[in-house]
């Protein structure tokens, strides 16, 4: 890459790309913000559009900005990622399985 | 015979060069993958702990939206700022680099003052990391994103100085495109913190 910077680098994105992933980010957080200032919403459907919001977001800045695709690197980033979010549940979806019902169990016994 | 080793030899440089930056970027990337497990394993632990106030504040009790909402456009706003630095960079252009890159710090620079502001104040109320395992595991996550922020902008300063010192070579550009990785990673990280932890504390 650092040998043709005349060529055209899709993989280093354009104005056009970074300007939509900050567009939709700001969307992105300016809904949640909003949802949980102005708290019209039950609490349950709060935490729903705050999570989903989150994700989306997430998704836009690895495209956009990190340009996170399955052809660099034959795929081995997306691949690595796909394997520490894998990590990631198990790491944090196990210690709050484990510790709810550690708490539970404290509390009944 | 000689030339032919020569060429030979030549383009197998080049060859190794351009190599070298893909692998240089990809080792980053290993090395950020392994800094999400970093913040996993906090945010796991922030939200094992987030109920034991102790008797001392909540979430909702000490966070201020309004001033989060800020800090959340100062980080994206100056991760969307490096990438214009990125683009300035593949067009050759030394002088927006530079100014991309200061503009970028200046944001960050912000983000981590009202970040240290909002730590001093809330031990100044008595609510430091030692009050409760809700604040001690609050300060460790949030503390632990700042830190590598500042990490950034220490590393935004060290290249700015590489780029007036050598300007844009093989040697500086995978340099930037690392850190750019790191500051958009920093972003992601952000926004998992202002969700999980803020916006979900109030509720």
């Amino acid at each position: 890459m650092s040998h043709s910077p005349t060529s055209p680098t899709n993989n280093h994105g354009s104005v056009k790309s970074y300007v939509t992933g900050l567009v939709l980010s700001l969307i992105l957080t300016i809904i949640p913000f909003g949802v949980v200032m102005s708290g019209t919403l039950s609490v349950l459907t709060t935490i729903i559009v705050v999570a989903v919001t989150a994700v989306l977001q997430i998704l836009v800045q690895l495209v956009m900005f990190m340009h996170m695709n399955t052809k660099a690197d034959e795929g081995w980033n997306v691949m690595s990622f796909v394997f520490t979010l894998t990590i990631l549940v198990l790491v944090v979806g196990g210690s709050l399985w484990i510790m709810q019902h550690l708490h539970l169990n404290m509390m009944i016994g | 015979m000689a030339t032919d080793t020569l060429h030979h030899e030549g383009s197998a440089d080049h060859h190794e060069h351009h190599d070298a930056a893909g692998t240089k970027l990809f080792g980053f990337w290993v090395y950020l993958m392994s800094d999400l497990v970093i913040f996993g394993s906090l945010f796991a632990t922030y939200a094992v702990l987030m109920k034991g106030t102790a008797a001392g504040p909540t979430a909702a009790d000490i966070f201020e939206l309004p001033f989060v909402l800020v800090e959340t456009f100062l980080l994206l706003f100056s991760s969307f700022t490096f990438g214009m630095g990125v683009l300035a960079m593949n067009a050759e252009r030394l002088g927006q680099v530079k100014a991309w890159l200061a503009i970028t710090f200046l944001l960050g620079a912000a983000f981590v003052g009202m970040e240290i502001y909002e730590f001093q104040h809330l031990i100044h109320e008595g609510y430091g990391p030692d009050k409760s395992a809700f604040l001690s595991s609050f300060f460790t996550l949030v503390g632990t994103h700042g830190l590598h922020v500042t990490f950034g902008l220490i590393w935004i300063l060290v290249m700015l100085i590489q780029l007036y010192t050598k300007g844009l070579n093989d040697m500086t550009r995978p340099r930037i495109l690392c850190l750019s990785l790191f500051w958009h990673f920093l972003d992601i990280v952000w926004i998992c913190v202002f969700s999980f932890v803020y916006l979900m504390g109030v509720l």
